[in-house]
């Protein structure tokens, strides 16, 4: 489903991605695993066309996406929550659910969406998407990409300063959508969550993939990734 | 003859009448300009200079084409529309990533271009451009004789005003400029063509700023300098209401419109000044303007 080869990436100046090479295959739940500046949100960002210069190769269903412009990428089918969220505060709540357009048809119906997030169903008629919590937005942040037919979706540390109830939530949800037939790429800083949901996990260190862990050898690799993630 | 203050009462109607047709003006060209600013990031000096095409494209369809005011009030923002269309995508698009005294520079340049060549073209004098027969006339409101042109302008502007800020407060395109404003590659990676929709935006306020100027040419002469004598005022206003607020150059066009025109009522040595007395006070209570949001 998703293929990246050699990625390479800049921040002007400063070379980030030197290399990096993994695989994401239809209807898996991969996590991204690594160091705080390890590459993991600079990696989805290029995959997004977020960055300004990359190079190497991102193929998505066999089609080349290095050189296009990220509303072209969106609309081939990936969509993003970004690790910062991206709630916009000059739109209510409602319009931000419904900023992302559709790009394909098999989208969440909202009736299912707000199923899955009943608290967003009773904040939708907050006037300032930024005045919800920090879970709220979270969880608007994964919603309003679930509409939009996107079937490849990149979801930055959603976990990220939540409650755990919260982040049980979010798991569910993860799991929910994946029986659902979407692909998933998740970074995570906390592995305990990533094994309660994911197939695959890659471990990125300074800007190139170290390793693959199958979600089944975790336990068996324990020490392994304690070093890998200096934990 | 009734006073009010010791002012007569159809002098003080009358110049209220005038302030505020020149608010509606404006309200119109700092619309424009609060939309342009909050999408491209560029204060858009040519701004004037495109007030004046429209007028000037109103005159020409008159004059070489014959096509009337009516057609003239939907036709001229069209072309000028277009031709800001043109200059986004060739010229102002290569500034973006540049800092903003480059856009400055650059449409302070355009403005200058522009009005350059219709002083060439068509000397500075003005030509004047006939009241269509439908608005000729004036009405008793009672209290004052009101030229129908005159509220025809205020009502138009009030319209379109009103419909401007309706499709950004309150329709999905709205909210896509809005969060475009916002955080434009977040909403670009939705799938948005944002470049496209900043070239639009771009080209709406032009247009805005070319109807403006339709409605401008029978009340002013259709001259080259006739933007440049707005302008000033409408920068002006654009600082007072707030960098980029949408109701806020609207409520501040007309307000100020109005705040002049009483001026020159009670103390009309302050009429040209006031606006810039109002600036200089808002500037030092309130930085960022009446209804600027934090920075
Ligand atoms: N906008 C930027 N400009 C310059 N350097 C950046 C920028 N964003 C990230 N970096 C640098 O790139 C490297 C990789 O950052 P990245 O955000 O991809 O790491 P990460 O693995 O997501 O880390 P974290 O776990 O903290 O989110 C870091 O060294 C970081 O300092
Ligand atoms: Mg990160």
């Amino acid at each position: 489903m998703l293929k990246i080869s050699g990625l390479n990436a800049w921040y002007g100046e400063s070379h980030v991605l030197h290399g990096v090479d993994f695989e994401v295959r239809e209807g898996e739940v991969v996590t991204l695993l690594g160091r705080n500046g390890a590459g993991k949100t600079t990696t989805m960002k290029s995959i997004m066309g977020l960055v300004p210069r990359r190079e190497g190769s991102i193929a998505y269903k066999g089609a080349e996406t290095i050189r296009m412009a990220s509303n072209k990428i969106a609309r081939a089918g990936i969509a993003i929550c970004p690790e910062e969220r991206g709630i916009f505060g000059s739109l209510s709540v409602t319009e931000n659910m419904m900023l992302p357009p559709i790009v394909a048809p098999g989208g969440l119906d909202l009736d299912t969406i707000y199923t899955l997030f009943p608290n967003l169903k009773e904040r939708a008629s907050t006037s300032q998407g930024t005045k919800l919590s920090g879970g709220e937005q979270q969880m608007l942040a994964i919603a309003r990409i679930l509409r939009t037919g996107a079937k490849m979706l990149l979801l930055d540390e959603p976990t990220e300063g939540l409650a755990p109830v919260i982040v049980q939530q979010i798991g569910r949800t993860i799991r929910e959508i994946k029986n659902r037939g979407f692909t998933v790429l998740l970074v995570e800083q906390n592995f305990r969550f990533a094994a309660t949901v994911a197939d695959r996990h890659y471990v990125m260190d300074h800007g190139v993939v170290i390793d693959m862990i199958p979600n089944h050898a975790l336990e068996a690799n324990m020490d392994k990734l304690h070093d890998y993630l200096g934990v | 003859m009734f006073t009010i203050l010791g002012i007569p009462g159809p002098l003080l109607f009358g110049q209220l009448l005038l302030g505020l047709i020149n608010g509606a003006f404006y309200a119109m060209l700092s619309l424009g300009l609060a939309v342009i600013f909050g999408m491209l990031n560029i204060i858009n000096f040519a701004h004037g200079a495109l007030f004046m095409m429209g007028a000037f494209v109103s005159w020409m369809l008159l004059e070489y084409v014959g096509i009337g005011y009516f057609p003239a009030l939907i036709l001229a923002p069209l072309i000028v529309g277009i031709f800001g269309l043109v200059l986004e995508r060739t010229i102002v698009s290569r500034l973006y990533k540049l800092d903003h005294i480059y856009g400055l520079l650059l449409t302070f340049g355009l403005a200058l271009v522009i009005e350059g060549l219709f002083r060439n073209g068509y000397g500075s004098s003005g030509m004047p451009y006939r009241i269509p027969a439908a608005l000729q006339g004036a009405t008793d409101l009672g209290f004052m004789f009101m030229p129908n042109y005159r509220g025809w302008v205020v009502l138009a502007a009030v319209v379109v005003c009103f419909l401007t800020w309706l499709i950004i407060e309150k329709t999905s395109l709205g909210a896509t400029l809005r969060a475009a404003t916002e955080n434009a590659p977040m909403v670009q990676a939705f799938g948005v063509n944002v470049p496209r929709m900043i070239s639009l935006t771009y080209a709406g306020g032009v247009a805005l700023a070319a109807f403006a100027g339709v409605l401008a040419a029978p009340i002013y002469s259709v001259n080259p300098n006739m933007g440049s004598s707005f302008i000033n005022t409408v920068f002006a206003v654009v600082v007072i209401g707030g960098m980029g607020s949408i109701l806020g150059s609207i409520l501040t066009g007309f307000g100020l419109g109005i705040v002049e025109g009483l001026t020159k009522v009670f103390y009309p040595q302050a009429s040209a000044t006031v606006v810039f007395l109002v600036m200089v006070i808002v500037l030092l209570a309130r930085p960022r303007g009446l209804f600027g949001k934090a920075v």
